[in-house]
């Protein structure tokens, strides 16, 4: 029996369709992935089913009754539960409190705090997640957080579990743990929804799997009958060869070495984040750096853009101390930053496409003469960037913002790799683009390889490190603890080191 | 030591004065923040507490219906607060400052048309003080807490009330959980809208009733713009106290022991520098008291399911 | 002659764009609307709304000494209101603008006071810029506390007002009091006053410069280096780190020249209007100054019309003081409702509807 069944369903933002006559069916007792890239509408999608939007059309049924679903209110008390990508947490306040939040134990008039740890301490023993309920979220880490959602949902006696990419935060230790509760929960007859674009997971835990592509429903198969190579083709709408071809080759060990990081230390919240990690980039080189996020690559990107100051060590550009670093003295000397977060420090979504171009680079004098800008050659010089990236504008004068995700990444892309520079820090360059932005991206970052360039590639893809990098370093714990040619790796020694293991490896190897 | 103590207890006294409506401006500030909408409009919903104070208790002579309207009066203004920054997403500086000003110019119309007089109103009745009976003979102690407006009374329960709802029931969890991180609390199935009115309009009351210890407390008159700055006060008392009632009570206490000990040194010093002194204090302690408490993370934006 | 016709043509395009521009629509109908809504207060309050702004239009615009001192009332706004709005572009919210406009008006009398003997041309300036490099200086001080101390700096200028404005006090009543009842210094030197552009009118050459500053300034946010790093702090801090800009400084220097152009306001009262510094000279210049950056929308062009208008309210109010009862702290509530309709463009988005609506249930 389908547990939920969604037909036809549309949701409209402006013009854009997120999703357009979508039909979509759980059965009772399943786990069922959502697959999908970037902005095909899986979200949207399970964001309609949990109530936090509304459709413009289409009818939702659920347990075989039709419903409407106004709010997350409505959706909890039909027993739907959701697990957000970004977790919907309140830091200061304690792992109780937050799982009981909206539907407390009362003791008199109060918050029955004592009953509500009692309750969350039988449910953690029930399905074996363990849990401290009266730390506070501030003070654990992701994977626990992740947990007290689920357990969230459980307490709301929760029929059906919707997870959004519930693997991206997690080491791959956790995911294995993370499945092992999934199967769990099924056993005890809980529905399941994981929303992911990893292949992999799906062959892994799912009974079935439903396909979306560009906000349209495209099928649903069994997993036992499908393959990877099937679903990427499904997903994507065309077969897909970049990701398995490796562009990586020798570094040519004579080349100078362009970028240096030499024992860098920091410390933030004192936790430190960068524990004595060194690296080298060389001409002619891509070096990919692998790890779980938050094992320092953030760090590791401001501090050779100039945006944190180390502690101890330092960087060297073309074999120089850069002392006293900072943005700008950084890209003055040729280093390029693509940022991982293009919303929140690639561009400035309200100037216009024309500013978001030269920022960054609107002193040189190409831009500017004493102060004054030259807005003739801006004018010519977004214009030409426009062009040579493709990007589509309406105008250059627009906001950057009217701009679509690939867009927005192709002007960030754009002005990195516009002013000659010798090294590019390339983060996260394809995060949230569709795959023809994505393919073009790789061309571009292999052009500049090929002329040259120093690149640091920090991605949390495997597939994409895999493909683009000659070298490839693992960070862990703010470290580089394993360093080599790409081809020498494969993903599963890639996903040990990332996760800690061949750190003891080599540390026996030293002694 | 006994003219030590007692002019101590003279100056406790006259600091409890002082913090009085500084307090009430701070514990209204404390709840509107922790539902997340920012207050500067606190100043204006005093004021509009002090005016219908005085109008109540003109109209029928009694300053006990004075407290009535005036708790009206602040609820009012922090309505229009509520409905732009809640309902219109209006920017919840901006719509303090106007409600500051709406107050301002409002009063003093209102002041003119009712009694012909552009400085004050005629004298109606005030609530006087009360003496508590076995307190007031304690020496010092009596001296301190005794002698009071009833609107100490009231203002230390609303304290204590303020701070049990926060921290001991279902409901204070909830605010405080709206005021942290609204999407959180919305995908819960908590009605984030519903919380952040009830505490903005919560917030006017108490304002309202800071503004009518001024106006009706004591004196007996509304004079144009009464309240004189003591709303922004309270709100640096606000982020000193952590944004915690008892936090308000201590930084409110503290003020004003330091302008009472500037009453004292008027003779000293000059007038002018001696005025300072609360502002500079206020300002050193924002800088000085380090690991001060954050305030609610989401304090200040518009909160917008669509958008989150 | 073709240089003159092209010039026309361009000025009415550009003022064709103004009056059709999105913001300019919302302004107005703020200001209807406003006018609309105390015009009901007033008359639930027992007035007669339309004596009233017969009264304040004739007090504003009735003949050339009244539209003098209209565009007089309205050069320290004119400042004020570009500093406020400089400071927010540049993502600093400056409720100090009163403060610094104090600070800014005491130098002004002090340079104008003690530097004797200096001719007009040399006197003026030195003057001007002692009031700028005062009042940037204060607002410097809470920019400093902001960026240093993370102290909340809404907080901080609010406080530094009241510091400010006993401070002044303090300097007249035991520095540099004149003789008399009342707390205000000498006059400034012949030297130091600015010279009347309307006999007997508060409009001063101080108007002038007021207007020229709008124009630099704009020109600063639209073709400089300076004014694209400022926006971008007010935008996207994260990216303007990102950018190169170095956000402290820049910010420093924000909050200096928002500063220092209220207390250039500070400056043109003294040494056009009063000729010397009185205690409590300013009516809140300052805290207008916010809601005309929020009516022009924080532009320095729409913070010019808006703050004309204001002034026309201001001086119409006076007119209306005395020639009604009602009294003239009435501008202040229509300020208040201005601004509180410009802020909230939800208000006439819902008139909207509700309007077509109608129109189609008519249908």
């Amino acid at each position: 029996m389908n547990f939920v069944e969604m037909r036809d369903i549309s949701k409209y933002y402006g013009n854009v369709a997120a999703n357009s006559h979508v039909n979509f069916s759980v059965q009772k007792g399943e786990i069922h992935s959502l697959l999908g890239e970037n902005g095909a509408g899986k979200t949207t999608l399970m964001k309609i089913l949990y109530g936090m939007t509304q459709p413009d059309s289409g009818t939702i049924s659920v347990g075989g009754k039709k419903v409407r679903i106004r709010n997350p209110k409505d959706a909890i008390n039909l027993g739907i539960g959701m697990v957000h990508q970004h977790f919907m947490l309140a830091a200061p306040l304690t792992v109780a409190e937050n799982i009981v939040l909206g539907y407390e134990p009362k003791k008199g008039m109060f918050f029955d705090f004592e009953g509500a740890v009692k309750e969350i301490e039988a449910l953690s023993e029930q399905y074996g997640l363990k849990i401290d309920p009266r730390a506070k979220i501030q003070d654990i880490p992701v994977g626990q957080k992740q947990r007290v959602e689920i357990i969230k949902a459980l307490y709301r006696k929760s029929d059906l579990i919707i997870l959004d990419e519930p693997t991206a935060v997690l080491t791959a230790l956790e995911v294995q743990e993370l499945f092992g509760v999934l199967k769990g929960l099924k056993e005890a007859g809980k529905t399941i929804i994981i929303i992911t674009h990893k292949l992999k997971e799906i062959m892994q835990v799912s009974d079935r799997v439903t396909i979306l592509r560009s906000g349209e429903f495209v099928c649903t198969k069994n997993t036992a009958d499908t393959n990877p190579n099937e679903l990427a083709e499904l997903m994507v709408g065309r077969k897909v060869h970049a990701m398995e071809e490796s562009f990586g080759g020798d570094v040519d060990e004579s080349a100078p070495v362009f970028l240096e990081v030499k024992d860098a230390v920091y410390k933030e919240h004192k936790v430190k984040k960068l524990n004595g990690l060194s690296l080298k980039v060389r001409s002619g080189e891509i070096l990919g750096i692998c790890g779980v996020e938050g094992n320092g690559q953030t760090q590791l990107i401001e501090t050779v853009t100039g945006i944190i100051k180390l502690r101890h060590g330092k960087v060297l550009v073309r074999g120089e101390e850069v002392k006293d670093p900072t943005p700008l003295r950084m890209l003055n000397l040729g280093v390029a930053h693509i940022p991982e977060d293009r919303a929140s420090r690639g561009l400035i979504k309200d100037f216009p496409i024309r500013e978001n171009t030269i920022l960054g680079y609107h002193r040189r004098r190409q831009f500017s003469r004493r102060g004054v800008l030259n807005i003739r050659e801006m004018n010519r010089y977004a214009q030409e960037m426009v062009e040579n990236f493709g990007i589509k504008v309406g105008s250059i004068y627009d906001p950057v913002s009217s701009l679509s995700g690939g867009n927005q990444q192709k002007v960030v892309i754009g002005r990195a790799l516009s002013q000659n520079p010798d090294i590019i820090i390339a983060a996260q360059p394809t995060r949230g683009v569709d795959i023809g932005a994505i393919e073009y991206i790789h061309e571009k970052l292999i052009e500049m390889k090929k002329q040259g360039k120093a690149i640091l590639l920090i991605s949390a893809e495997i597939d994409e490190l895999m493909a683009l990098s000659d070298n490839i370093a693992v960070i862990f714990g703010g470290q580089i603890v394993a360093q080599g040619k790409a081809s020498e790796f494969d993903e599963r020694r890639l996903g040990m080191l990332m996760t800690g293991y061949g750190k003891e490896e080599k540390e026996h190897g030293s002694h | 030591m006994t003219e030590f103590l007692a002019g101590l207890g003279t100056l406790l006294s006259g600091a409890i004065r002082i913090a009085i409506p500084i307090c009430f401006g701070a514990l209204a500030c404390t709840i509107c923040e922790r539902g997340g909408i920012v207050n500067i409009g606190v100043e204006g919903m005093m004021l509009a507490g002090s005016f219908g104070g005085v109008l109540g208790s003109y109209l029928t002579g009694s300053a006990w219906v004075g407290l009535l309207f005036a708790i009206l009066a602040g609820v009012l203004f922090a309505a229009i607060h509520a409905v732009l920054t809640i309902k219109y997403k209006t920017g919840h500086i901006i719509s303090g400052l106007g409600i500051n000003l709406l107050a301002s110019g409002l009063t003093t119309v209102l002041l003119v048309s009712l009694w012909d007089n552009r400085g004050k109103s005629d004298a109606v009745a005030s609530l006087g003080t009360i003496n508590i009976p076995v307190l007031k003979d304690i020496p010092v102690l009596g001296d301190i807490l005794s002698g009071h407006s009833p609107l100490f009374y009231i203002l230390i329960v609303i304290g204590v009330v303020m701070w049990i709802v926060l921290y001991k029931t279902v409901f204070g969890l909830r605010v405080r959980v709206v005021g942290e991180n609204p999407q959180t609390a919305d995908s819960v199935g908590i009605n984030v809208t519903a919380i952040q009115y009830i505490c903005v309009l919560a917030c006017g009351a108490i304002a309202g009733l800071g503004g009518a210890y001024l106006s009706i407390g004591d004196i007996g008159l509304f004079s144009r713009d009464m309240v004189a700055g003591r709303g922004y006060i309270a709100m640096a008392v606000t982020i000193f106290g952590g944004w915690n009632p008892i936090g308000a009570f201590g930084g409110s206490l503290l003020f004003g022991v330091a302008q009472s000990i500037q009453f004292r040194l008027q003779e000293v010093a000059p007038v002018q520098i001696i005025q300072m002194l609360p502002y500079i204090l206020t300002i050193l302690v924002l800088i000085l008291v380090k690991n001060r408490p954050k305030g609610p993370a989401a304090a200040g934006k518009s909160f917008d399911r669509e958008a989150g | 002659m073709e240089a003159i016709k092209k010039c026309g043509v361009y000025l009415r395009q550009k003022i064709k764009q103004l009056f059709t521009s999105k913001s300019f629509i919302v302004s107005a109908i703020s200001l209807l609307l406003a006018l609309i809504v105390s015009g009901i207060i007033l008359a639930f309050s027992g007035y007669n709304p339309f004596t009233a702004y017969v009264n304040m239009f004739g007090g504003a615009f009735g003949d050339m000494s009244r539209v003098a001192d209209t565009l007089g009332i309205a050069t320290p706004l004119i400042l004020c209101g570009t500093a406020v709005a400089i400071a927010m572009r540049g993502g600093a919210i400056n409720i100090g603008a009163e403060g610094q406009l104090y600070v800014g008006a005491m130098a002004a009398a002090l340079t104008g006071i003690f530097c004797q003997g200096l001719p007009a041309i040399l006197h003026i300036p030195l003057c001007i810029l002692a009031a700028a490099v005062a009042g940037g200086l204060w607002a410097g001080l809470a920019g400093y506390l902001k960026i240093k101390l993370k102290v909340n700096e809404v907080v901080l200028t609010i406080m530094l007002n009241y510091i400010a404005i006993y401070l002044t006090d303090y300097i007249v009543t035991y520095g540099v009091k004149a003789e008399g009842m009342v707390v205000k210094t000498p006059n400034v030197a012949e030297s130091a006053i600015l010279p009347a552009l309307y006999p007997h009118s508060r409009l001063t050459i101080g108007f002038i410069l007021a207007v020229i500053i709008v124009f630099v300034v704009r020109w600063m946010m639209k073709k400089t280096v300076f004014g694209l790093e400022l926006q971008a702090i007010g935008n996207n801090l994260a990216a303007a780190e990102t950018g190169g800009v170095n956000i402290g400084k820049q910010f420093l220097v924000t909050m200096f020249i928002s500063g220092a152009l209220a207390g250039l306001a500070g400056a043109v009262e003294v040494m056009g209007v009063h000729k010397y510094f009185i205690k409590g000279f300013s009516p809140g210049y300052g805290y207008d100054g916010l809601s005309i950056a929020v009516l022009g929308q924080n532009s320095p062009v729409g913070v010019l019309v808006s703050a004309i208008l204001y002034g026309a309210l201001r001086s119409g109010a006076q007119v209306m003081d005395r020639m009604t009862k009602i009294p003239s702290d009435f501008v202040g509530l229509m300020q208040a409702l201005i601004i509180i309709f410009v802020a909230t463009p939800g208000i006439i988005m819902a008139m909207r509807n509700f309007a077509r609506r109608g129109k189609k249930n008519h249908d």
